[in-house]
């Protein structure tokens, strides 16, 4: 089987039920829209693990990298404030 | 002839056409030009197997002997066997197996569609699951046509050889006989004189949008209907029938 020219990587999600998220479940190569939407189909639909598909050019991803980890999500840990479970809620309140 | 015999003779002869496609088909397992479409070819595969294996059932349920779809698909020679020439040529290059395809597959899609209102409850209920799976597979095989014939100068000639080794094969589809005549009368048969045109039309489209010049003045094959195959049968047969042959009865 040819590993050296198997087209560009394309990202797959998946919905489950219509109003769900889809859900990126792997990656797959394929020369175009239209074969990468079937080869979708054919990989990770088989099982009726899904009703909708989305496939995206996996260079087409804008990605954060490793090293953003420290000032990306880092500053997020210590400000607990932005929970709601941070606030109490006074009693007799009915709507917030 | 009776109708329950006719019936039975049409059953069988749509079972063999879709076991022997997919026991050809089935050589690509594992050595498809790359992974996805392996398993897409895969996948299409076993969608007609499963066809295959519904038609002999009832096949096997209308011949009344108490033989099942496996007798029918394991203990039967190949004058025994009712299939297309087209569907036991060998697959060639990716471009001739899927020339093959496509074209069994625009003619099955039609077919199917007209077979869901036959008179026939179960052949009607058979023909519309089959619907469903044909529907993607004409999708996926003319796909791969235009690709072929719009891509680089080889796969273009390559494809066009393929049409050009294929062609004679399919007037054959569209035959009927006395089993077609006396169902045609019970309306259960699909009348193919209707789906020829359709078909025609169809694929000399996908055709010439690939930009293929189709074959003129071709000598047809035929023989099939007869039980009267090319000398590939018997190879396919061979391998297919080995186990039951060498261990009859054997069971896992």
């Amino acid at each position: 089987m040819a590993t050296d020219n198997q087209g560009p990587l394309w990202e797959v999600f998946v919905q489950k039920k219509s109003g769900q998220p889809f859900v990126h479940c792997g990656s797959l190569h394929a020369f175009d829209k239209e074969m990468a939407l079937g080869n979708a189909r054919d990989l990770y639909t088989r099982r009726g693990e899904g009703s909708a598909l989305w496939v995206v050019p996996a260079a087409a991803i804008v990605a954060s990298s490793p090293e953003d980890i420290g000032p990306f999500f880092e500053p997020a840990n210590d400000k607990v404030y932005r929970h709601p479970t941070f606030y109490q809620i006074p009693e007799g309140i009915k709507y917030i | 002839m009776t109708t329950k015999e006719a019936l039975y003779q049409y059953t069988l002869r749509l079972g063999d056409a879709g076991l022997i496609l997919s026991q050809r088909l089935s050589e690509w397992t594992s050595k498809g030009p790359f992974l996805e479409e392996d398993l897409a070819l895969t996948n299409i595969t076993l969608d007609i197997l499963g066809q295959a294996n519904l038609l002999m059932e009832y096949a096997a349920q209308l011949e009344g002997s108490g033989k099942t779809a496996d007798d029918l698909a394991f203990r039967r020679s190949e004058r025994h066997f009712f299939n297309p020439l087209l569907v036991e040529q060998p697959n060639g290059d990716y471009a001739q197996t899927i020339l093959r395809q496509y074209l069994i597959d625009v003619f099955d899609f039609l077919f199917y569609t007209e077979l869901t209102q036959s008179a026939d409850a179960t052949l009607a209920a058979l023909a519309a699951k089959s619907v469903k799976e044909i529907t993607y597979h004409v999708r996926h095989t003319a796909a791969w046509v235009d690709r072929f014939g719009n891509g680089t100068e080889e796969s273009h000639a390559r494809l066009q050889k393929a049409l050009n080794e294929l062609w004679r094969f399919t007037d054959e589809l569209f035959e009927m006989n006395e089993v077609d005549e006396v169902l045609l009368k019970e309306k259960i048969a699909v009348d193919l004189n209707k789906i020829k045109p359709i078909w025609k039309q169809q694929v000399y489209a996908t055709l010439q949008q690939a930009q293929l010049s189709i074959p003129e003045n071709v000598f047809m094959q035929t023989g099939g209907r007869k039980g009267k195959h090319s000398e590939h049968l018997g190879y396919i047969l061979t391998e297919m029938q080995y186990l039951q042959r060498t261990y009859p009865d054997a069971k896992w």
